[in-house]
């Protein structure tokens, strides 16, 4: 059943287009009519070591991409340099033809949505409060919460089925419902982009399902999401396209059919990989073996 | 509508993917043109959201009787008609109202024990416990720790040294200078310090402070410890623990002033704070600018402290434990939290600076002293009401 867009979408074709900005003229060189996120030549470096090398990636609009890569390979950091919060040392990032990097802090919020890893509140709080959280960015640094406020951050805690958890101590819930909490946070920020770091570490099988579920769901609704993922299978999955991280550098991108193939693994995790097809899904199915 | 999107048992529902169904638009005006389709039109669940006003109408109503009837408590055989009196008198006298309303005026003596003596007193302990709570709150939630309070970057420190060197060497008039001094040296000391091993971040924040102050600390018991004696000990000790006792008028205007220009901007940074919440990565996805947040902040706090310290010493508690009290009564949202932690801790600290005066009298406490002591089981009072918050 397709929805209405939900409000994680209005503004979609809205905002961002002053005169002035990059065009995305249709049929601009390179560029899809409705572009997504293009980050090129992307550069980090700390104490000599280079963690993030010259990437060029991609997540095109409506599609859910995976960033997937051994520990340290830097997926991490490379979403950190793609929300701006660390600075890179070289590199673009394009979201809808303009460069998102040079927008202000707040006018990026309103487009750009994060969930982090591991992330706690030293302070007590209910779950509804940190859902409002995702409204600063729409509201002036002086105003409390409009109705406006609460029907949004309403609807995310009803997406993300934690509206009966909405007076809850956030300190009470388990891991799978603080990351919904987090989920529902980013939801209440009406992203059009939202990156994610390993939105589904730590939770059981159902909970992981769920999380890409609404994932898959927020992708059909035009959102671009880009979520850095540990779980190969589970990129196969539920991913449509794939970014390989290894070293630093991108190692292979593009659908998930052409990018976790046996070769790809071999060469970035030095394990066998066998590609099996679901028979109900027609979905890749991935079965591994040390090589 | 969709069941699944109120399961109260968080159990997945079979299809995950009619999760969210909800946002069906409905006609309800609570939006009107807004930018949204719609809001939702699922039942709301019931809100314990403490609403503002009636909090902070309620604070506002306490502290005015609080200020109203700890002028009249005191050791000095005073009625309560008269103290009013006393305030009227000068009150209109200075409005320029005087031929008009016509207030007898008290003896002179009797008249300069409330005026001279205890209103200053109550004003600069409402001052003092307003700003040191705000400190606390901004403290706790920059720092994201809960045990974070105003002198956390060594300023009572530094205070304390400055003060301690003047009161040694005699020159008691040049004490709220020196004491300012200290603590804003000392706050530079720690964010030097922080600086210089790369971005302010919280952890290195705190121990840096830490350092900071536990030199000063060292400086100022050595101080003591080589050359205070009789007076001066006593002096320094009322002092160290914190105490309004020697409040003036000129009191007043430091901590009122202070208070009203750095504590109503503070007051006012509750988003911002409320950003903070998840750390400094989250704040700067919700288009806060992290660093420059942090410094304006913890350079408001710290100017905001060094005024309160060079008036009162290191009243210890207040920043400390009140913001701890106000966010189990109203949650962690600080546009409610921060004016409401202002108010409630100038009452708190007008009555227990007038439990100092009053309960071994004629001898005082420091205030310090009561402000734990009476501060403290209040506190588990709370804890324990709010255990499943905390």
């Amino acid at each position: 059943m397709r929805r209405e867009p939900g409000p994680a979408v209005r503004e979609a074709g809205a905002t961002a287009r002053e005169p002035g900005a990059p065009a995305r003229e249709p049929g601009a060189p390179g560029r899809e009519p409705r572009d997504g996120l293009s980050a090129s030549r992307m550069t980090w470096s700390v104490g000599g070591r280079t963690i993030v090398d010259g990437v060029d990636c991609t997540a095109p609009v409506g599609a859910l991409t995976g960033l997937v890569g051994p520990n340290g390979s830097g997926k991490s950091t490379l979403l950190r340099l793609l929300t701006g919060v660390l600075g890179a040392d070289a590199g673009e990032v394009a979201f809808g033809g303009v460069d998102l990097l040079g927008l202000r802090r707040r006018e990026r919020a309103r487009q750009l949505a994060v969930v982090e890893q591991d992330t706690s509140a030293e302070l007590p709080l209910t779950v509804r409060d940190a859902v409002l959280l995702g409204r600063i960015p729409h509201r002036s640094l002086l105003a409390g919460d409009s109705a406006t406020d609460h029907a949004v951050a309403d609807d995310a805690l009803a997406r993300t089925r934690m509206m009966a958890f909405a007076d809850r101590a956030l300190a009470s819930l388990s891991g799978g419902e603080r990351q919904r909490v987090h989920m529902a946070r980013a939801l209440a920020q009406q992203p059009r982009l939202l990156l994610l770091d390993e939105p589904t570490n730590h939770l059981d099988i159902s909970a992981q399902l769920e999380t890409v579920a609404l994932l898959r769901e927020l992708a059909d609704e035009g959102v671009t999401v880009l979520a850095a993922l540990h779980d190969l299978t589970l990129a196969a999955s539920v991913c449509d396209h794939v970014v390989v991280l290894a070293g630093g550098r991108v190692v292979a991108a593009g659908p998930v059919e052409e990018v976790l193939v046996p070769e790809v693994l071999d060469e970035v995790y030095g394990i066998r990989c066998t590609v099996l097809t679901h028979p109900e899904t027609g979905r890749p199915v991935l079965s591994f073996a040390l090589a | 509508m969709p069941v699944a999107a109120r399961s109260s048992t968080g159990v997945p529902s079979a299809g995950a993917s009619s999760v969210g169904v909800s946002s069906v638009s409905s006609s309800s005006s609570s939006a009107p043109g807004g930018p949204l389709p719609g809001p939702s039109e699922h039942a709301h669940a019931p809100r314990s959201r403490p609403r503002p006003l009636p909090w902070l109408i309620g604070a506002t109503a306490v502290l005015v009787a609080t200020v109203l009837l700890a002028v009249t408590i005191g050791s000095a055989d005073l009625g309560v008609g008269e103290v009013w009196r006393s305030v009227a008198w000068h009150l209109t006298r200075g409005l320029g109202l005087d031929d008009v309303v016509g207030v007898e005026p008290l003896s002179v003596l009797r008249d300069g024990i409330v005026w001279q003596l205890r209103l200053p007193r109550v004003l600069t302990a409402a001052a003092v416990g307003a700003g040191l709570a705000l400190c606390g709150v901004v403290m706790q939630s920059l720092t994201r720790n809960p045990l974070a309070d105003p002198y956390l970057l060594g300023l009572s420190s530094g205070a304390s040294l400055g003060a301690v060197l003047v009161l040694v060497l005699g020159l008691g008039v040049l004490l709220p200078v020196a004491a300012f001094a200290g603590a804003v040296l000392a706050l530079a000391a720690a964010l030097g310090l922080a600086g210089a091993l790369g971005a302010i971040t919280p952890t290195r924040t705190v121990l840096s402070g830490l350092a900071v102050s536990q030199l000063c600390a060292a400086a100022t018991s050595f101080v003591i410890f080589w050359s205070a004696t009789g007076d001066s000990y006593r002096e320094i000790l009322s002092w160290l623990m914190g105490s309004v006792a020697g409040a003036t008028w000129g009191s007043v205007a430091i901590a009122g002033i202070a208070v009203l220009v750095l504590g109503s901007a503070l007051a006012l940074s509750g988003s911002v704070l409320d950003a903070f919440t998840f750390g400094d990565s989250s704040a700067a996805a919700l288009g806060i600018s992290v660093e420059r947040t942090r410094w304006l902040l913890l350079v408001g706090v710290a100017l905001l402290t060094g005024a309160l310290v060079s008036v009162s010493g290191a009243v210890g508690f207040v920043g400390l434990i009140l913001p701890h009290a106000v966010r189990l009564l109203t949650g962690a949202r600080h546009r409610l939290l921060l004016p409401l932690s202002a108010l409630t801790g100038a009452s708190f600290l007008v009555w227990a600076d007038t439990l100092a005066r009053t309960v071994f009298a004629p001898r005082e406490v420091p205030v310090g002293i009561i402000t734990a002591a009476v501060g403290a089981p209040v506190f588990a009072l709370l804890l324990w009401r709010g255990r499943r918050l905390a």
